[in-house]
C-alpha cells in the first residue's frame, strides 16, 4: 500500500494535500484496494460546503455503496468530472488521476487532528493484522 | 479474523490463499470472493474460461423408482419425463408454495439421482428429504466427500476437450455424461450459472486440488470468485436463493412458474394452484439503470410516485457499463416503464426491462467449435 509523505490521512482512508489555504482530497490507496472495482462515484458539487469527518462523496464499487467524509471543512472550488465516466481512476491512480476535490480550507487548525505519512501507515499495518 | 473461525473450509482454501483471494464467508463457507478483480474476472468468463471453486454446494444421491417411492412429490421438476443423462432445475417447496431451495436434478440412472443444492441449505434439505421421502432404497448426502468445480466460459470446451477427450463437445445443453480425468471417472454436466457455455465438474474432493491446478495451468483459465459469480448471475437474471427467493416466496411469485410441472402431484401444489387462481400480490420485477449507479439489496422500488416494493438484487453490470437489478414489486408493471430505486437521499432513474440483462450468452449455443 502507497501512503506518499507529502499527504496528511484520515483514520477513515481520506488523504488531503495541501497547498495555501486550499487542500485536494480523496481517498487511500488502502481504501481503493479494499473496494475493489470502483464503479460510480457521487461527488459534491462546486460551491457546496463541507464539514471535516461529516459527508463528501459516495464511493460504489461492484459489492457496496460507502461514504466518504471530508478530511477538512471548506467550500468545494472544483470536482474531478473526469470521475464520473472513469470511476476507475481510483483504483489506478488513488493520489493522482483519482483525486475526487479541491476545497477551499475553512479553518486550518483542522489539520492537526490529521495523521501524517507514518502515523497513517502504522495505522494500516494495525488494521491488517 | 475470529469469525472465519468456525467456517467450513473447500479442499481448495490454501490454493486460494497462494493466489492471494480475498476470502470471505458465505453460506456458513470461507469462499474466495475475488481474485484480480470482480470486473476483470467478469469480463474474462464473457470472453474466455473460469474456474470456480463450487465445493461448498451440496449433493445428495437418491435410489428411488418413481413408482414405488414419492420422490417425485418432493421437487417441482418432472422426473419421469427426464432422459437418462439429463439435468433439470426446479424446486423443493414447503405446504404454503414457499421455496425451501432451488436446485439441479440429475438422472443418473432410471431410478438413480443426484440432486445438487445450495451450500447455506444442504442440511435443511436433506433434512427435508429425510422427513418426507418414502419407498426410497437410499438417500445419501455426499457432500462432504463430493466437490464441485464449475469451468465456464466461450472457450470451457476447448479447454476441456484437451483433458477429456472432443467427446465434451457433444454434450448438449443441460445434459450430462461421464469422463475419465485424473484416474477417476466423473460426472461433467454442461450447466452452469454464469448465461455462458459452460461445464460443471463433479470430482472427489481429495482429487479436487489437482484438478483445479490442472486446469488453471491452462492460460486460457483464471480463477474467478464469487464476486463476478454474482454479476454473472445477474446479468442473465438468475436468482439467488437466500436473496431472491426463499420460504416466503413462491416460484409463481419469482416469475419461475416454467419450472413447475403442473402434471404431477408435489409438496406445495395446492398452495401454488390457489396463489395462480387469486392472481399474485407480489411479482419479480428487473431493471435497469440510466446510470452507473448501482441499486443495492432493500432499495426501496417506486412506481408512479408509490413506494411498490424493494430492491433482492442490485449491482453494477460490468457487461453494461450501468446498474442493474431485481426486486419484488406489489403491482404489475409492463417492461419499458419508467421507475426509480431510493434510499434517503439516493435516487436512481431506472427501466423495468425483461431478463435477461445480457443477451449474448454463450449457453445454449448449439454446435461447439
Amino acid at each position: 500500500m502507497t501512503v506518499p509523505d507529502n499527504l496528511l490521512y484520515t483514520k477513515d482512508h481520506e488523504w488531503a494535500k495541501l497547498d495555501g489555504d486550499k487542500a485536494t482530497i480523496g481517498i487511500t490507496d488502502f481504501a481503493q484496494h479494499s473496494l475493489g472495482d470502483i464503479t460510480f462515484i457521487d461527488l459534491p458539487k462546486p460551491g457546496a460546503q463541507v464539514k471535516q469527518s461529516a459527508w463528501c462523496a459516495t464511493v460504489e464499487s461492484v459489492k457496496a455503496a460507502s461514504d466518504v467524509y471530508a478530511p477538512l471543512s471548506g467550500e468545494v472550488l472544483k470536482a474531478n468530472a473526469e470521475l464520473t465516466a472513469h470511476p476507475e481512476l481510483v483504483n489506478k491512480s488513488a493520489y493522482e488521476a483519482g483525486w475526487f476535490a479541491v476545497i477551499k480550507i475553512a479553518d486550518l487548525e483542522e489539520k492537526k487532528t490529521l495523521m501524517n505519512p507514518v502515523q497513517y501507515k502504522e495505522y494500516i499495518q494495525g488494521l491488517s493484522k | 479474523m475470529n469469525e472465519n473461525l468456525a467456517l467450513a473450509e473447500t479442499p481448495l482454501v490454501n490454493n486460494h490463499k497462494k493466489l492471494t483471494a480475498k476470502l470471505a464467508p458465505f453460506g456458513g463457507w470461507l469462499m474466495p470472493i475475488q481474485y484480480s478483480g470482480i470486473i476483470e474476472e467478469h469480463n474474462w468468463v464473457r470472453k474466455n474460461a473460469g474456474l470456480f471453486d463450487i465445493c461448498h454446494m451440496g449433493e445428495f444421491i437418491i435410489q428411488a423408482d418413481l413408482t414405488k417411492s414419492n420422490l417425485g412429490n418432493l421437487v417441482t421438476v418432472n422426473l419421469e419425463g427426464m432422459p437418462l443423462d439429463s439435468c433439470r432445475y426446479g424446486f423443493m417447496l414447503n405446504e404454503q408454495g414457499g421455496i425451501i431451495d432451488d436446485l439441479l436434478v440429475y438422472r443418473i440412472g432410471s431410478s438413480e439421482w443426484m440432486i445438487v443444492v445450495n451450500a447455506a441449505t444442504t442440511d435443511k434439505d436433506f433434512s427435508h428429504l429425510k422427513k418426507h421421502l418414502t419407498g426410497a432404497r437410499l438417500l445419501e448426502n455426499v457432500s462432504q466427500s463430493l466437490g464441485k468445480l464449475d469451468l465456464q466460459g466461450p472457450l470451457a470446451a476447448e479447454v476441456l476437450t484437451d483433458l477429456v477427450g472432443p467427446g465434451i463437445k457433444g454434450l448438449r445443453y443441460y445434459t450430462f455424461d461421464y469422463f475419465t480425468l485424473l484416474g477417476e471417472e466423473i460426472i461433467i454436466s454442461r450447466t452452469g450459472y454464469t448465461g455462458e457455455l459452460g461445464y460443471e465438474l463433479y470430482m472427489p474432493n481429495n482429487k479436487i486440488p489437482e484438478l483445479w491446478e490442472k486446469l488453471l495451468s491452462d492460460r486460457r483459465v483464471k480463477p474467478i470468485g464469487l464476486g463476478a459469480r454474482d454479476t454473472l448471475r445477474l446479468e442473465m437474471g438468475y436468482s439467488l436463493y437466500g436473496q431472491d427467493i426463499d420460504e416466503k416466496t413462491t416460484p409463481l411469485e419469482a416469475g419461475l412458474g416454467y419450472f413447475v410441472d403442473w402434471e404431477k402431484e408435489f409438496i406445495g401444489k395446492s398452495s401454488l394452484l390457489k396463489q395462480k387462481q387469486d392472481g399474485v400480490t407480489r411479482r419479480m420485477l428487473c431493471f435497469i439503470a440510466d446510470s452507473r449507479r448501482s441499486p443495492r439489496h432493500n432499495y426501496r422500488i417506486v412506481y408512479k410516485g408509490k413506494d411498490v416494493g424493494a430492491v433482492t438484487s442490485g449491482s453494477f453490470s460490468p457487461s453494461l457499463g450501468v446498474g442493474i437489478g431485481m426486486g419484488y414489486a406489489d403491482c404489475e408493471i409492463p417492461s419499458g416503464e419508467e421507475i426509480t430505486l431510493c434510499e434517503n437521499s439516493i435516487v436512481i432513474n431506472a427501466k423495468t426491462t425483461r431478463k435477461p440483462f445480457y443477451k449474448n450468452g454463450s449457453a445454449k449455443s448449439g454446435e461447439i467449435k
